[in-house]
This record gives C-alpha cells, structure tokens and sequence, in this order.
C-alpha cells in the first residue's frame, strides 16, 4: 500500500508523518512520533492501555487508524501537564497512590479525563466512575485507590493549574 | 508418642517510638515518572541500530526435532540472523542452580519440544513485520511424540516420558513431617473427627500488564547489557552467564521500570534469553516483546495442584493431625515450581497449631506450559482446601468456626517442629477483628453470607537453591555534601512499592526527610548483588540491610557530632528531621546539613559511606517472620444464573509495623482482585495441550465494575527479625480469598466448592445437584 503524508496534531503540535494508511493510531504515536507515555498491553482492544483523548472523548488508539485521527485534537499523558504544573487528576493518582507498576496509568488517566471533562459540573456517583475506567484493566492496584483519586477530583479537591 | 508443642522464649516488644517518616502517607517517589508518562519501560526502549526479534514457537506439545533449515528466512531480504539451539552453548538451564537435575529448561531446545509454544528459534530483522514474516520461512522437521497432559496420567507406568531418565514423570517430591501423626489419628478414630476431601486448583496467569520484553546489546569487547523486564536483575545477570558462557560482571542488567511481575519474571525467559543469542550473533542490539497471545500460551503460569487432606481433631475443635498429598501440574520444567510444592505443603499447616503433620507433595511433568511462582507461592491453593475443610468440619460438628480457629491459631514465640520460628504473630487478634466486624454485619438476606478464611505468609525465603554467593541482600548509603543521599540497592521495584520503603526505612534511620534519599536500584552495574523481588522478601531483608547502610553512615556523622559537641561521655546523639541533638535536650544540636559538611571535610574530602547486608540464620527452614491475617468475602449469589456478586472485602492484617501505609493499601487491594479472579474468573483450559483463551476478551480478569469494596484493619505486632519491627505485606494477602469466596458460598447456599475457579457454572451445577438430592 501506497504511503501517505499526513498531519497528526497530538497535545497542541502538529505533527506531519509519512506513513503506511494501515498504521494504527497508537503505533504512529509510539513508534513515530516518538511520545512512548500510551502504551500497549493487548492485540484484542481488550486493556485499555492505549487509551489517549481524541477531541475530549476516550478512545483505544489500537482500535483506530492513524489516517482516522487525522485533523482532530489527539491527548496523550504527555498532554495533561502544562509547564510541569500537573493537571488535577494526575495530582490525585499520586495522593492517593493510584498506581503500582505504572504501566497502566497513562491509559487509565486519560479515560479518567475524559470521564471527568464529560462529567463536568455533574454529579456522579462511584459506579459511574467504575464504568468510566471499566475498559481499562489494571492488574496491580484493584482500581479502587483509582476511583477514590476520580472522586476527589470530582469532588473539587483539585484545581487547574 | 505424642510431640509437645514447644513455647519458645523470645521476647517481641511494642515501641512507643513516634517515627518522622515510618508509616506516614508519603507519594511513592516514581509516582511523578508514572503519571506522566516518562517512566520509561523496557517496551520503550529504543537502541540505536537496533533490530526486532520474533520467535518461532512449536505448534507440537511432545515432539523431537529432526531438523531446522532457515535457510529461506536467511536469504529474506531485511533479515539479519536467525538463530537455534545450535547457536548457543546448549546449556539446560534452571534456577534451582543447587540441583543439576532441576535445571531442565533449554530455551531453544536442541532435541525436544515438550509443550505448545515452546521457542525453536528466532529471527532478527530490521522490523517487526518482516521478522514475523520470516518466522513462516523456517522449516522445522518434528518427529511428533506422544504428549500426556494431566499428572495423574503423567505418574501411571505407561505414560509417554518427557525428560529422559525421569521416571513416571516425578520431577520433585516433598516430605514434610512432624509429631506422630498416626498416633493423632489414632486418637481421633477413637473419640474425635476425622474428614477427607480432595480438591483442584486451576491455573492462573500471572497477566503482566507489560508482556516479557527484552532488549540486549552486545559489542565486540564480549560485553552485554540487557534492558528486561524483570523481578531480578542479580538472577538474569546470573543465569544469562550461565546459558551464555559468560562472565557475570561482562552482563549488565538494566530494569528501571517493571510492568507488573507478581511471581511470573524471575526466571530466564525467552525474551531475555533469544535477544542476548541474537545480538551476539548480530553485535547488534535486539528487541523482543512478546505479544498478549505469546505471553499467555509461552511464560509460566500459577501450579494447578490435586490436593488430599485428611484433617483429624477432637470432638471439642481442638486439632490434632493432618495429613496432605498433592499432584501438583508442573509443565514441561521445573522453573520455580519446585519451591511452589515445598510452600504449598508448609503453608497448608498454616496458621495452626498440629500435634502431627505429614505432606507429601509430588511435582509432575507434563506437555503443557510450564507452572511456576505466583503472588502466594503455592498458599492461596492451600488455603483454598484448608480453610474450607476447616469450616466444612466446623459445620459438621456444630463448633463455631471462629472460636476453633482461635483455639488452634499460632501464637508469638511458637515453633512450628523443626521448620519455623515464629516470633510476632497477631493471628488471634485478627480473628478477634473479622469476627466482630462480620458479628456486626447482622443476618445479611438469602443467597448472600460472610465467609472468612485466615492465612499467613514468609517474608522471604531462607533457602538458597540458588546457591548465590553472596548476601540475600546488599544496601549502600553514600552522604553527598549537600547533605544529599544515594541509596544503592539491588531489590528490584515492579511497582509494589520496593524503592519507597527502601527511602522511608533509609530516611528515618538517617534522620533525614524523604525527599533527601535518592534510590538507585534495577542495575547491575550500580546495585549491589540482591536475589530481588519474590516471596514477600524486599521489605525484611532488602530493609535490614538498608537499616544497617544508614547506621553506618550515621554512625560515622555522629562520630563527628560527638568531638563538634563537646558532650559528657554519657549524653547520646541522635538525628531526627535534619536535626542533629542530645537526646536528652532536644533544644541541644546543630543542622544536619552542617555536620555533613564538617565530617566530610574531616574525612579528607571523602563522601561518607555506609554498607549494609543481609542473610538470615537460625531462623528455621522457611522464613525469618510470618504475616498473619484473616479475610472476610461478602458474597452475594443468584441463584439462578450462579453469578456472584462481591459487596465487600475485610481484611484484618498482622504485618508487624506498616513502613508504607499507601504502599500497604494498595497491596492490599491490589491482592484482593488478583485473589478474587482467582477464585471465581481465572483459569486456563486447554485442549489438547493448547490453551484456549490466550487474549484478553477470553481471558478473564477483574474490572472496576466488579471490583468491591476493601478495608483493612491493621493489627499492632512487633517483629524483632524486621526492620522497625516489619514484615511483609502484599503477596500473603493473595492467600485467604478464595478460600474466603467458597466459604460464603457455602454459608449462603450450603454446598462445597472443591474446584476452582468457581464459576457460575459450577455454581448452577451445585444448586441442581442440592435439588436433585432434596427431591430424592
């Protein structure tokens, strides 16, 4: 298949890349673009782990083509921070220790985002939050430290920047 | 004869101690790295030059290899090198390194393939794709064999033999013994209560988030390093001399960040091993990452076992014997599934007091993927027949199950006969907490009940089948002239948290804040030699060894402090928050920052440095301390459809003295949801050899949906083998739950699980069964 010149713009940078069309969204990220924060834990878009923001929706960046992305706002983990001042769900992963082995959290943080900007100014309640993050697996922490970091940021107990 | 249980005369002590850093909530310090994405992976690493590396796996599960011609692949354009068993030295391997009989494993084997998925070869190419490719383009000539999959066909005299010169497939057995067990049952037959059940536990997969990854690189001065994933870089550098013929300090081992291990990457895999053999061949650097599907069918999994018990007590609930047999699944190798047999018969004793016990466990070869650790090492499938027989017998008797637990429960000081040593134990404490908390609870509504389980763990093993030469565990402590302090250390962080305790226990001994302790750890090159992260073991002995690097350095500051001051000979020193004084007049001191500078300067410019190291002795056969707990699941079943539905997981929790209170909630939970699929998701089955559900939409695990509720309570003990009196907390936590799950099950359906995992399935099976009978 013929190469194509296409412009990603992933956190605010354009990003012009020369690829196969087949190439997924998350292989033009990782193995292009060279921002190695998403990563990959299934070949089955079963994990989650690849989870980035596309014009503030979560999306599995493996269960779609890079060329599908093309003119939208694409956010990654690298993404969330701006000038070293972490966003406010980044703030709570670490309060509340939300993590482990780390391999996960990019992908759960930005289904977190995600959940969080669709839900702005809403009330939700923990199985909402539960559902936020369902199609994201995490083998370490047993996700409740994560929905307890979601709920503080729901609760306002974190600012923007 | 009957043996006495022996009291032994330690002394355990509480502290009123108030710490600065110990036990406050504190961020782990790669939190930062981890959410934004920078923690770099060895998934992420990149060399330049570097090529990709696929491996060609046998579709057979028993089958001699006659010949391999990569001849094809070779002449592909964009390939590089592929390599077989015949590049390399040929060695079997195997980390029982005490045993040659037990290093069974030649990864690309150069006579047989013993299970579906095993590596024959590897290619490396300038990409992926055409690496994958070039896989199709070798063509292996396999003489196919008889397979046998099962261990009770493996043992019978017909079967197909799978390494030469084992007979009826045995790889290991076990023979665990004290007091007269025969006299006990004898006693019971004749005015007590005796029960047999047999039990099966399923396969589970250890389900890293990261797959085995490697990336080695070696150049032409006969050196290599080696990016992997793994739970110990000390045993890859170790192993990797072994299979290469090479020397130790000619490997590095670079693990800066680990995605999930759980048990599952502390042996050599194929990833680290075909990489190595291909940049050796290449000089060029070599990725490998397995894909989900490869990491399922071709890296270990947890041991399935066959258990018997046969558990004697008296009529009262007092025990007085038990005697188990296990047929464990141990695959095509041995691996670490050889300790698993060991722990899962002494576990299975655990956490009570026996008049007698006797186990035999055997370890059976079969053409499947091989069994190894697992977050429990073989006790969350002890406790899963245990503690349920123990209700069961509770049950038949009419004895509260609380109260017999408690009547029987290890207590501090105790010696288990001639295998362990138990110095702090709050196991009666624990049970005292779950009773309550579930006595609280009130009368829960029908197809729904409590059920609890207790359990207990090691906090590091005291064998060396390894046969390292050096300490369990190696720390050194280098004081910077800012004040400023390098913690070296060679336990390895896979996210359980292993760098901040080394920080908190470091900082607090020192007198320091936390952010003052910088860890490097996760490289051979600046770690000292440590066996790494399995069996429950980092935060006693990676800990002690820390301690004794910061009173070393401290030592060598106060020395200092000590001519500064000017004190009477009697006062003593001591630091607290940078803060240098007398401990009898607080007010009386200096900046730490200052003593640091005046030391080094007195020191002739040098940096201070303190060692610390790490070998327990006389502490048994098994374990220098002993977590205890007890679990109460809360489950709720539709009768109907024999799903099961979690409200809550109570766990009361002796660990000693918690070092890392979020760390400790984490594990915790994090246990918990490894436990609970375990219990009823979890399994493995296979067709044939072939494992059916090799993807994460077949392969089940917990989601936050699914997930319940978690709470702990911690019991105050104090352990004079642990650092600040702790021991471990996170792996032993795997082991109550199953068990916990079948028994509320059997409380609010009023059937036996003997089978895990215990699926809906089953469920509605059981309850036909129960109606059958009823309607007879």
């Amino acid at each position: 298949m013929e190469k194509r010149l296409i412009t990603l713009n992933v956190n605010g940078i354009d990003y012009e890349l020369y690829i196969n069309p087949k190439t997924l969204l998350v292989e033009a990220i990782r193995d292009h673009i060279g921002l190695t924060g998403t990563k990959r834990g299934c070949d089955t878009v079963s994990c989650g782990a690849c989870t980035v923001m596309i014009d503030d929706m979560s999306v599995k960046s493996c269960s779609i083509l890079a060329v599908q992305a093309e003119g939208k706002k694409i956010t990654t983990v690298e993404g969330l921070e701006k000038n070293g001042e972490l966003s406010p769900i980044q703030k709570a992963f670490l309060d509340n220790g939300s993590y482990q082995c780390g391999f996960c959290t990019p992908g759960m943080l930005m289904s977190a985002s995600a959940f969080l900007k669709e839900n702005e100014g809403k009330d939700v309640t923990e199985e909402e939050i539960r559902e936020g993050i369902e199609g994201n697996i995490c083998r370490c922490t047993g996700y409740n430290s994560i929905v307890r970091a979601i709920e503080s940021v729901v609760k306002g107990n974190y600012k923007e920047g | 004869m009957s043996t006495e249980i022996k009291e032994l005369k330690f002394t355990t002590f509480k502290t009123n101690i108030k710490y600065s850093v110990i036990n406050k909530r504190v961020h782990n310090i790669d939190g930062l790295a981890k959410v934004t994405g920078r923690a770099t992976y060895t998934f992420d690493v990149k060399l330049p030059n570097m090529l990709y590396g696929k491996i060609l796996r046998s579709p057979h599960p028993h089958a001699r290899i006659v010949n391999i011609d990569a001849s094809k692949a070779l002449a592909m354009p964009g390939v590089i090198a592929v390599a077989t068993g015949k590049d390399t030295p040929g060695v079997k391997q195997g980390i029982w390194r005490r045993y040659p009989e037990l290093c069974d494993e030649q990864i690309l084997p150069l006579e047989k393939v013993r299970y579906i998925g095993e590596p024959v070869a590897a290619v490396a190419a300038v990409t992926e794709e055409i690496a994958e490719k070039a896989l199709e383009l070798i063509d292996v000539e396999y003489e196919v064999l008889p397979p046998v999959f099962q261990p009770l066909d493996a043992i019978r005299k017909d079967a197909p033999i799978i390494h030469e010169g084992v007979e009826r497939n045995i790889n290991v057995t076990r023979h665990i013994e004290w007091g007269d067990v025969d006299d006990a049952f004898a006693e019971a037959e004749k005015d007590g209560y005796i029960r047999e059940d047999w039990f099966r536990t399923s396969s589970q997969h250890h389900m890293c988030m990261e797959t085995r990854a490697a990336v080695s690189s070696f150049t032409p001065d006969g050196k290599l390093t080696v990016y992997c994933s793994t739970q110990s870089p000390y045993y890859m550098q170790a192993l990797l001399a072994g299979v290469l013929d090479m020397r130790e300090g000619d490997i590095r081992v670079i693990a800066h960040y680990v995605g999930g291990g759980f048990g599952g990457k502390f042996e050599l895999d194929a990833a680290i091993f075909c990489s190595a053999v291909l940049s050796k061949k290449t000089f060029r650097p070599v990725k490998i990452v397995f894909t989900r599907e490869e990491d399922f069918i071709a890296s270990k999994r947890r041991t399935p076992m066959h258990y018997y018990i046969r558990t004697a007590m008296k009529k009262d609930g007092t025990f007085l014997a038990r005697e188990v047999r296990v047929f464990t699944n141990g695959g095509a190798y041995t691996g670490m599934g050889a300790t698993a047999l060991y722990l899962t018969g002494f576990f299975c004793s655990f956490p009570y007091k026996w008049r007698g016990y006797r186990y035999d466990g055997y370890r059976v070869y079969t053409n499947t993927l091989p069994s190894t650790a697992m977050r429990g090492f073989g006790a969350p499938q002890a406790m899963f027949c245990s503690e349920q027989q123990i209700e069961w017998m509770c049950a038949d008797l009419g004895l509260d199950p609380y109260e017999v637990r408690r009547k029987n429960a290890h207590t501090e000081c105790y010696e288990v006969p001639g295998q362990a040593y138990i110095q702090s134990c709050g196991m009666t404490q624990c049970i005292d907490k779950i009773e309550a908390w579930a006595k609280s609870k009130g009368n829960l509504g029908p197809n729904r009940a409590i059920g609890v389980s207790a359990a207990g763990f090691m906090s590091g093993g005291i064998f060396n089948w390894f046969d390292t030469p050096y300490s369990f565990s190696s720390a050194v402590v280098v004081i910077n002239y800012d004040g400023k302090v390098d913690l070296y250390v060679g336990c390895q962080e896979i996210g359980q948290g292993s760098n901040t305790t080394m920080a908190i226990i470091c900082a607090e001994t020192l007198g320091v804040k936390i952010e003052d302790i910088n860890v490097y750890s996760g490289d051979t090159a600046h770690s000292p030699a440590d066996l790494g992260a399995w069996g429950s073991r980092q935060t006693l002995m990676a800990g002690n060894a820390v301690k004794m690097a910061a009173e070393d350095a401290k030592r060598q500051l106060l020395e200092f402090a000590y001519a500064e001051m000017g004190l009477n000979i009697v006062y003593d020193l001591d630091i607290k928050d940078r803060w240098v004084h007398v401990i009898a007049r607080p007010e009386r001191g200096m900046k730490y920052e200052d003593l640091v500078k005046r030391a080094i300067r007195g020191k002739d410019g040098q940096r201070i440095i303190g060692r610390g190291y790490y070998t327990p002795h006389r502490k048994g056969m098994i374990s220098p301390a002993y977590s205890y707990m007890m679990q109460a699941v809360d489950a709720e079943i539709d009768p109907e459809t024999g799903k099961i539905t979690l409200h809550e997981v109570m766990t009361a929790h002796d660990c000693g003295q918690p070092i890392n209170p979020l760390g400790l909630i984490g594990q915790l939970e994090g246990a918990a949801s490894m436990a609970l699929g375990f219990g009823y998701l979890e399994d493995q089955p296979m067709d044939e050899g072939k494992i059916l559900n090799p993807n994460l939409v077949d392969y089940k695990v917990i989601r936050a949906t699914e997930m319940p509720k978690t709470d702990m309570i911690e019991i105050d003990t104090y352990e004079a083998e642990g650092p600040y009196g702790a021991k471990e907390a996170g792996e032993g936590l795997t082991n109550p739950t199953a068990a916990a799950l079948g028994n509320a099950i059997f409380h609010a359906l009023g059937f036996q699980m003997k089978e895990l995992p215990i699926t809906p399935e089953k469920i509605v099976n059981a309850l036909k069964e129960k109606k059958e009978k009823q309607g007879k």
